[in-house]
This record gives C-alpha cells, sequence and structure tokens, in this order.
C-alpha cells in the first residue's frame, strides 16, 4: 500500500516542529498535526512566556532554519548566578557565580520568548519543502501494520505512515494508544510564572535564588529592563498567590525578588503550571517513538524541558536520517530502539537529578541550608567543577547529537 | 508480486511465521539484525562512491541492478530496494524464497527473490551493477570458483561487496567459542573456523577470480556500546571487503 508521507509527527508545540524541520530538511516527507489553529499563538502578544535556551539548543536551532528568524529578538544569557535565600533575609554568604566567559562556546545559552519562537518555527515549516502542517488536527485512532502505521484524524481523514512520532506531551495520546503506561508524581508544588519590568539594567544576568518553599529564577529577556521569572511555592500558597490582583501578586514577589533590579512592576499575564515527574515507561513501540515531555516530563528548573527535548529531536532525527540513507525501514523497532538506549539514560538521569536538587534546595532544615551554602561556595572556589556545571547547564555534555553540536545530518 | 499467489495457501501461515522469525530484531537472527547497519553503512557509501549516487538524495540507487547471493529473509535486499535498487535475492535455501517474498510484498516492495545459485546465475548470462557476497565465502566448497562465478556476474565497471570471517586465535575465540558456545547466537556447527580465510588470502584469491581489490575495512562489535561499527585497522575477526572489476 502507498503511504501519505514518511513521518506522522502528532504535537505543533515546538518540539514536533523542530523534529519535522529536521527530518524534512534531509529529504523526509513529514506531515505535522497541531490540535490548535495555526495563528493563534504567532498573533499574540507578550505574555511573559519565555524559554532558556542552552547553546546546544540554539545549535539545532541555527541547522534547521530557525535560528536566523529570532534575530533581534533573543536575549543573550552572559552569567548565571545561583544563590541560597529566605525571603526577607537577602542572598547567602556563598553565591555560585556561572559566568561565559569561562567556557569557550560564548554566551550559556538565550533566552527567546514563547511568541517569538512559534511564529520563528510557522515561518520555517511554511518554507520547508517536504513539511506539511495540518492545524487544527488531533489524532483519535493509530493501527500498527505489517509495513506501516494508519493514522485517524478527527476530521476522519485517514494517513497510512512508516512512524508516528509523538510529541504531544506529557498527557500523551500517542503512548496512550501504544500501549505505553507512564509513571509520575507531584511535589506539591505550582511554578508561577510571568514577565516583570525592572527599573535597572538585568545586563544579561540570570539568577536563580534557592528558596526553602522552591526556587525563583529570573531570567533575562531582551531589552535590558524586562525579566521572564519562574517562581516555585507550595501548592497552597501558589493558589493563594495567584488569586490576589496585580499588587497584591507584586507585593508578595518584591521580597523575594530582592532590590538589585531596583522597583519591579509586572509586564505579562500570570501562568500557573502545578510541578510533576512524568515518565513513560518505554520511549518506543512498533512504530511509534515519544520526544520531549511525551516521553519525560520534567520539573521546569533550569528551564531543562525545552532544551531535553530538543536533544531527543537531535538524537531521534539523527537515528532516523541515518536509517533512511541506509535503506532501513524507519519504523521497524530496532531502529526506533536506538533511539531510546541513546536518550534514556540522559533524559530519566536529569529527571531524576533536577528531582534531587529540587528535594535538597525546598528544604528549610538549618544543617541542609549550612551544607548547600558550603557546598555553593566549594564549586564556586573550583573552576574545574565550575566550568563542568557550567558545560552540563549550556547543554554541553553527554555524547551529543551531530545537530546538537553544529553539524548537519 | 508474481510467486506469492503460487504458494499453496496451507504454507502461508507458516511462510508468515518464518518471515516473522526472520525480521525479529529479538530473534533467532538478532546477531544479524545487530550486525546490519554496519554493513549496510559499507555496503551504501562504498555503492555511492563507485557509481557517484548521493545518499542523501530519494532512491540514490535507482537505476542500479544488485544481486544479493544467500539472501535469506532479505535483511539486505530490503534495504537496496528501498534506496531504489533493481535487486535480484539469491538463496541455495529454497524455504527462504517465499518467507523473504512475503515480507517483501508487506513491505511495499519489488523484489525478484529465485533459489538459485550464483554458479547458476552466471551460467544463464546474468549481469548486474553491484554484487553482495556478504558471510557466504566462508561456507562454500570451492571460494575461487566461487569469485569467479561472482567475477562474471559483474558487469564492466561493477561493485563486489564481501565480508567474511578472518583465521586467527582470536576469531576461534570469538566466532566460535564467544557467538556459538557462550552466546548462543548461532547455532553450534554454523562456522567451521578452518574455511575462516585471511585479508591476504581473501585479496590473492579476489585477484585471482579477476577482480581489483579497493578497500577493506574491519567491523568490530563494541559489547558496552551492543553496536558494530566499521574499523580501519582492526580487521581480526569480522572484515569487509570492495572490489570492482576493470
Amino acid at each position: 500500500m502507498e503511504r501519505d508521507a514518511d513521518i506522522l509527527i502528532v504535537g505543533g508545540g515546538l518540539n514536533g516542529p523542530a523534529l519535522g524541520l529536521a527530518l524534512a530538511q534531509a529529504g523526509l516527507r513529514v506531515v505535522v498535526a497541531d490540535a490548535r489553529p495555526a495563528p493563534a499563538r504567532a498573533e499574540a502578544g507578550f505574555d511573559g512566556r519565555a524559554y532558556a535556551l542552552a547553546i546546544a539548543s540554539q545549535r539545532l536551532l541555527a541547522g534547521i532554519g530557525v535560528w536566523p528568524r529570532l534575530a533581534g529578538q533573543v536575549q543573550p544569557i552572559l552569567q548565571i548566578k545561583a544563590s541560597d535565600g529566605r525571603p526577607g533575609q537577602g542572598p547567602a554568604p556563598f553565591f555560585l557565580t556561572f559566568d561565559a566567559a569561562e567556557i569557550e562556546e560564548g554566551p550559556m545559552g538565550f533566552m527567546a520568548e514563547d511568541r517569538h519562537l512559534y511564529a520563528a518555527f510557522l515561518a520555517a515549516m511554511a518554507d520547508a519543502p517536504g513539511l506539511t502542517l495540518l492545524s487544527g488536527e488531533v489524532v483519535t485512532a493509530q493501527e500498527v501494520e505489517a509495513a506501516g502505521i494508519t493514522a485517524t484524524l478527527a476530521s476522519g481523514r485517514r494517513l497510512r505512515v512508516a512512524v508516528v512520532l509523538g510529541c504531544d506531551g506529557r498527557g500523551s495520546g500517542t503512548a496512550t494508544r501504544a500501549g505505553i503506561r507512564r509513571q509520575g508524581w507531584g511535589y506539591g508544588q505550582t511554578a508561577l510564572v510571568t514577565a516583570v519590568q525592572h527599573a535597572r539594567d538585568h545586563q544579561g544576568i540570570a539568577q536563580q535564588f534557592f528558596m526553602p518553599s522552591g526556587p525563583l529564577a529570573i531570567l533575562p529577556l531582551p531589552g535590558g529592563h524586562h525579566s521572564s521569572i519562574v517562581w516555585s511555592e507550595t501548592d497552597a500558597a501558589a493558589a493563594a498567590i495567584q488569586s490576589l490582583d496585580d499588587a497584591g501578586y507584586l507585593a508578595a514577589l518584591r521580597p523575594r525578588f530582592g532590590e538589585f533590579l531596583g522597583e519591579i512592576s509586572l509586564a505579562g499575564a500570570r501562568f500557573t503550571y502545578p510541578l510533576s515527574l512524568s515518565l513513560a515507561e518505554r520511549f518506543v513501540a512498533p512504530r511509534v517513538a515519544l520526544v520531549g515531555d511525551a516521553a519525560h516530563g520534567v520539573h521546569p528548573i533550569a528551564g531543562q524541558g525545552l532544551n531535553l527535548g530538543l536533544r531527543d529531536v537531535g538524537a531521534l532525527a539523527q537515528v532516523l536520517v541515518e536509517a533512511a540513507r541506509r535503506g532501513e525501514d524507519i519504523g521497524a523497532l530496532d531502529v526506533l530502539e536506538r533511539y531510546e538506549r541513546w536518550r534514556r539514560f540522559d533524559s530519566t538521569a536529569l529527571a531524576l537529578g533536577m528531582d534531587t536538587v529540587n528535594r535538597l534546595f525546598s528544604n528549610d532544615n538549618p544543617l541542609l541550608r549550612a551544607g548547600r551554602d558550603l557546598g555553593l561556595g566549594l564549586v564556586n572556589a573550583l573552576p574545574g567543577l565550575r566550568r563542568g556545571f557550567i558545560r552540563q547547564a549550556a547543554g554541553l555534555t553527554g555524547e551529543l547529537p551531530r545537530l546538537l553540536a553544529g553539524r548537519p545530518l | 508480486m508474481p510467486a506469492v499467489n503460487t504458494i499453496d495457501p496451507a504454507e502461508v501461515a507458516k511462510f508468515e511465521a518464518m518471515a516473522a522469525e526472520w525480521w525479529d530484531p529479538n530473534g533467532k537472527f538478532k546477531p544479524l539484525h545487530l550486525m546490519n547497519p554496519c554493513r549496510l553503512d559499507y555496503i551504501t557509501r562504498q555503492i555511492a562512491a563507485e557509481f557517484g549516487r548521493d545518499l542523501t538524495a530519494r532512491a540514490p540507487f535507482a537505476g542500479l541492478r544488485i544481486l544479493d547471493i544467500g539472501c535469506g529473509g532479505g535483511l539486505l535486499s530490503e534495504p537496496m530496494a528501498r534506496l531504489g535498487a533493481d535487486v535480484l535475492g539469491a538463496d541455495a535455501a529454497p524455504r527462504n524464497i517465499p518467507v523473504a517474498q512475503l515480507h517483501a510484498e508487506q513491505s511495499s516492495l519489488t523484489i525478484d527473490y529465485r533459489n538459485i545459485t550464483a554458479e547458476a546465475l552466471a551460467e544463464a548470462g546474468e549481469r548486474f551493477d553491484v554484487v553482495l557476497n556478504m558471510e557466504v565465502v566462508e561456507h562454500v566448497a570451492d571460494p575461487l570458483a566461487y569469485l569467479t562465478a561472482c567475477q562474471q556476474l559483474l558487469k564492466p565497471g561493477g561493485l563486489m561487496i564481501c565480508s567474511t570471517l578472518n583465521r586467527n586465535p582470536k576469531s576461534f575465540m570469538m566466532a566460535i567459542v564467544g557467538a556459538e558456545w557462550v552466546m548462543r547466537w548461532l547455532p553450534k556447527g554454523t562456522h567451521d573456523w578452518a574455511k575462516f580465510i585471511t585479508p591476504d588470502e581473501l585479496y590473492t584469491l579476489i585477484r585471482n577470480a579477476g577482480l581489483d581489490p579497493v578497500d577493506r575495512k574491519g567491523m568490530v562489535f563494541n559489547p558496552v556500546s551492543w553496536r558494530w561499527a566499521l574499523s580501519d585497522r582492526d580487521l581480526s575477526v569480522n572484515y569487509v571487503t570492495a572490489s570492482v572489476k576493470r
């Protein structure tokens, strides 16, 4: 039976389009099914949502032609400061400072707003021969056959392809339909996300304060006077803060934020995201592979969710393109298992690692506090160890997929 | 798919089961599946280089006629067909033919599978751009006669890819003791170590058969990553060669 395309990607967030572009540019025929109507997000104004892109992620975006479309819309992260703090007490005596000058790859990362990133992806997809974007389309069924998989869309349309790639998030329908179970747990914490305007220039410095109730990240946005914040609190505290009016919200934020950037005001919509970990039991099944949050939804501290997803994108695109060039069946389980073997350890280790970091730092025990202050100070005192942390944060460790190393597929 | 329709329906279920066995990456043919990406990397790159094809294009092997000797379930024939080649898969074991045919049909691929030997094909005047001669030469009674038939099967300018096993104490430990006795990857007695051929012996045989050997590489299994990789230096156990007909 003839195929309608080589690959169906379910999910039009950021991982799905990135994977679609990488595969289409390597000559495969790709359909991306996105549940949302296309223009809604691209035309939206600034809503405060932004991503911290690691250097490796920036390289992948450059490799698939998205990065040039973001010219003038990104903020380089020149320094990352992590510190231990308690509201009203200011930062702990030991500051952990990561400086871009200590690694050779330039800035440590870039901040990009969701609206710009998504618009750049839409434009790149429109220009990609071999890629078809189906907006407002949901997959309702998938049926595996001997040499293909047929997906049925809500519109009644049926697509026969070699493999279905689920980029459809923690609630992945692709995973459920493939019989892949998942495990997860909540943290009793919720992230409050918004953007603030501040009087002083942030100078490209990202701040992470580890508070007893959870971390507060302040991430520099373009222009110098806006920052994105990700602020974690217990579920109850977050619900209470979210229910306040803007003045009350700011009053709650100010003592945590501190005064180093001068007077602050709200500059974006207020979002909340319950923090939880969600791991798929397997990343692949016959003719199905899972990517990003569909495989491993992580606690979003340090903004690693998208970076981790783009590592999956780079690895899976490389595995599939290499298989296609060898003449292998790209939906065969042994091909897909190469991707799982490559990514499973890295993503699980990072998910569990962030879980541990979060549990350690979200604690007001004085002994733990002393221990981590000392630990942060020690890391700061040892340049080799610090460079290792910086390279990890920048996504430059582990066996890198070619796209993430700045090389073509 | 002409021949599938001639199969006795009672036999089809059996062939389907056998096809599933051939193509199960974790089944009886697991060692071949593990080695296949490495073999295909070598084969595709050599063909692309010899015939000036671009592997990033669709159907890069269109217009090339390829013979796969000892095709089994079609583990090499199908990738070649998927890359656009016109493929003839030959196997001396009659039971492999309908199995391979059935799987090709399921995969929407057109492949000419025949129960025939290389010598008989050469006799019949069949000619090919590429002859794939993978892990066969160590099983035949007269390697020189067999390689001469392979030479006759090539058009002038044609390419033969030939892989086999080296003969030394290490290959005895790896291929006989390791693969057959310890890992049970292959049934005991699959290989006769005395019939393994050193790379220099193979080059001499290939030259005597009338072909020019142009390249040789080792294929090395990494037990940590569980992957095979090509090696410029380590031809101590499995290795693969490329030869052309001038």
